[in-house]
């Protein structure tokens, strides 16, 4: 089966406003997560969040292309103008005709709903923006990827909750594998830090209300984050015959089910999703250097996933970190800003720590790289999604 | 009984999928086989039907000075919400 390979990867969150940004908060151990700055926040339990600073949109788009895009579709689009440039990809018309776009986001185009709601419900308006639909659509920025780049092959979104993303790159590793189209960008986005989506996030009683402590013993909670993350995936002979620098290969793809809960996380179904992208990818878990964990800080999901883990991988697992603490949980596009990490792990040799981790666990007992980053060579990288309503998938990515 | 502990009472046995009369102050949360999801909608009710903020994290049950760990507990502490209210 053709081999599918990363060519171009960009990003906006809270650490950064591209690659490199992210990559160096990721090495010198800086995090995103601070008191939240947005309309209303005195009327929120939990103030703190990962916001992304400093965003001037009209300094990237122009404003008839402005008026169309949500926060989301900004950021979706703003990284892939990275990923296509590292690329160095030219999308001629043959390879625009077979070349798509597939994207994770949980929630859409929800700051739109958000100002919508709050003109019509809180301001007593009578009307709001006319493009309300076509920016609040959660397929909105894959259009306009899409359109942007000409892109004419297959385009669709994806929603799985928290595994947005994973499912979406899993879906695009598929079709450049099963050679249903020779290039993908994909990846995911969200920007969920809104009043409403914070108070309905408040609600379930799982934030913290000062820090993320993935698998730390005193954990209380997760953090909220926003941003994006966008990749090139390229068939391998098709990067190879244009001479592109490779970044990192994508070797395995599982996803499954936990038919459980459609909160709690059960271990049957993330030991399954690890170990059927191992199997697809043809890795036994003894040559996995290191683990991108779901790891929320919660203490259902950081519990249930170490035992999945330890089940997988036996007694002396391979190194594990959550990168949730620093960037925030990016919901349906914290897979995509996760699989930065990997690619950091594998290109550069060093894992991303694990922020705010005070106090060893016994129910996570993990080999976590705390605090600080870690040096290692790494030549297969694991990174975990298992969303509300056990949907797990897991990616396996491979140093080139 | 208090019309405050009945009203309680109500939204326990509710949430429980039991009868008032099951209850009693003495009846301990961890009986009622109260999953995360029903404990989140419990003390939401609790707070909608006196208009109180509950303190309650589900990551550490208890940890933040309500205590949910019976019947009784629970309507000693949104008795004490109610009058710091009032206060």
């Amino acid at each position: 089966m053709p081999r599918v390979v990363i060519t171009g990867a960009g990003t906006i969150n809270a650490l950064g406003h591209d690659l490199r940004a992210t990559y160096e908060a990721f090495a010198n151990g800086r995090g995103g997560i601070g008191p939240l700055d947005i309309p209303d926040v005195d009327r929120l339990t939990n103030r703190v969040g990962a916001q992304v600073r400093n965003w001037t949109a009209t300094e990237h788009f122009d404003l008839r292309g402005l008026s169309l895009y949500d926060r989301t579709t900004q950021f979706a689009l703003w990284s892939a103008r990275q990923a296509v440039a590292q690329s160095g990809l030219e999308f001629d018309d043959a390879l625009a005709l077979r070349a798509g776009v597939v994207l994770g986001t949980a929630g859409g185009g929800l700051g739109t709903i958000d100002d919508s709601y709050r003109a019509v419900y809180g301001e007593g308006k009578n009307r709001v923006h006319p493009l309300t639909v076509p920016r609040l659509m959660a397929s909105a920025a894959v259009s306009h990827i899409s359109m942007t780049y000409g892109l004419r092959g297959p385009a669709f979104s994806v929603s799985t909750a928290c595994a947005s993303s994973n499912h979406a790159m899993g879906l695009a590793y598929q079709m450049v594998r099963s050679g249903a189209a020779p290039v993908m960008l994909t990846g995911g986005a969200e920007a969920m830090l809104t009043f409403g989506g914070l108070k309905a996030w408040e609600g379930l009683r799982v934030m913290s209300p000062e820090a993320c402590r993935p698998f730390s013993a005193d954990r209380n909670g997760m953090v909220q984050g926003e941003g994006a993350a966008v990749f090139v995936f390229e068939a391998y002979k098709h990067a190879k015959a244009r001479g592109a620098n490779i970044l990192a290969e994508v070797v395995g793809f599982s996803m499954c089910a936990d038919a459980h809960d459609i909160v709690m996380p059960a271990t049957d179904g993330a030991l399954r999703a690890m170990r059927g992208a191992l199997q697809d990818a043809g890795i036994g878990p003894g040559q996995v250097g290191y683990i991108n964990a779901h790891g929320t800080g919660t203490k259902a999901n950081d519990a249930n996933e170490a035992a999945a883990i330890r089940e997988v991988f036996g007694p002396a697992p391979p190194p594990v970190s959550s990168t949730k603490a620093a960037h925030g949980h990016v919901i349906g596009g914290t897979g995509a800003v996760e699989a930065l990490a990997c690619l950091m792990a594998l290109q550069e040799g060093v894992i991303a720590p694990t922020l705010g981790f005070r106090q060893a666990d016994p129910d996570c007992a993990l080999d976590v790289v705390a605090n600080t980053a870690r040096e290692a060579r790494v030549d297969v990288a694991l990174s975990n999604a298992f969303a509300f309503g056990g949907l797990n998938a897991v990616l396996v990515f491979r140093r080139m | 009984m208090t019309q405050t502990a009945q009203t309680i009472i109500g939204i326990i046995a509710e949430k429980a999928l039991l009868q008032p009369e099951d209850l009693s102050l003495e009846t301990r949360l961890d009986s009622l086989a109260l999953d995360s999801l029903a404990m989140v909608e419990l003390v939401f009710a609790l707070e909608e039907a006196f208009d109180i903020s509950v303190p309650f994290n589900a990551n550490e049950p208890g940890s933040e000075g309500f205590d949910l760990s019976s019947v009784g507990a629970i309507i000693a502490a949104v008795e004490g919400l109610v009058s710091q209210k009032a206060a």
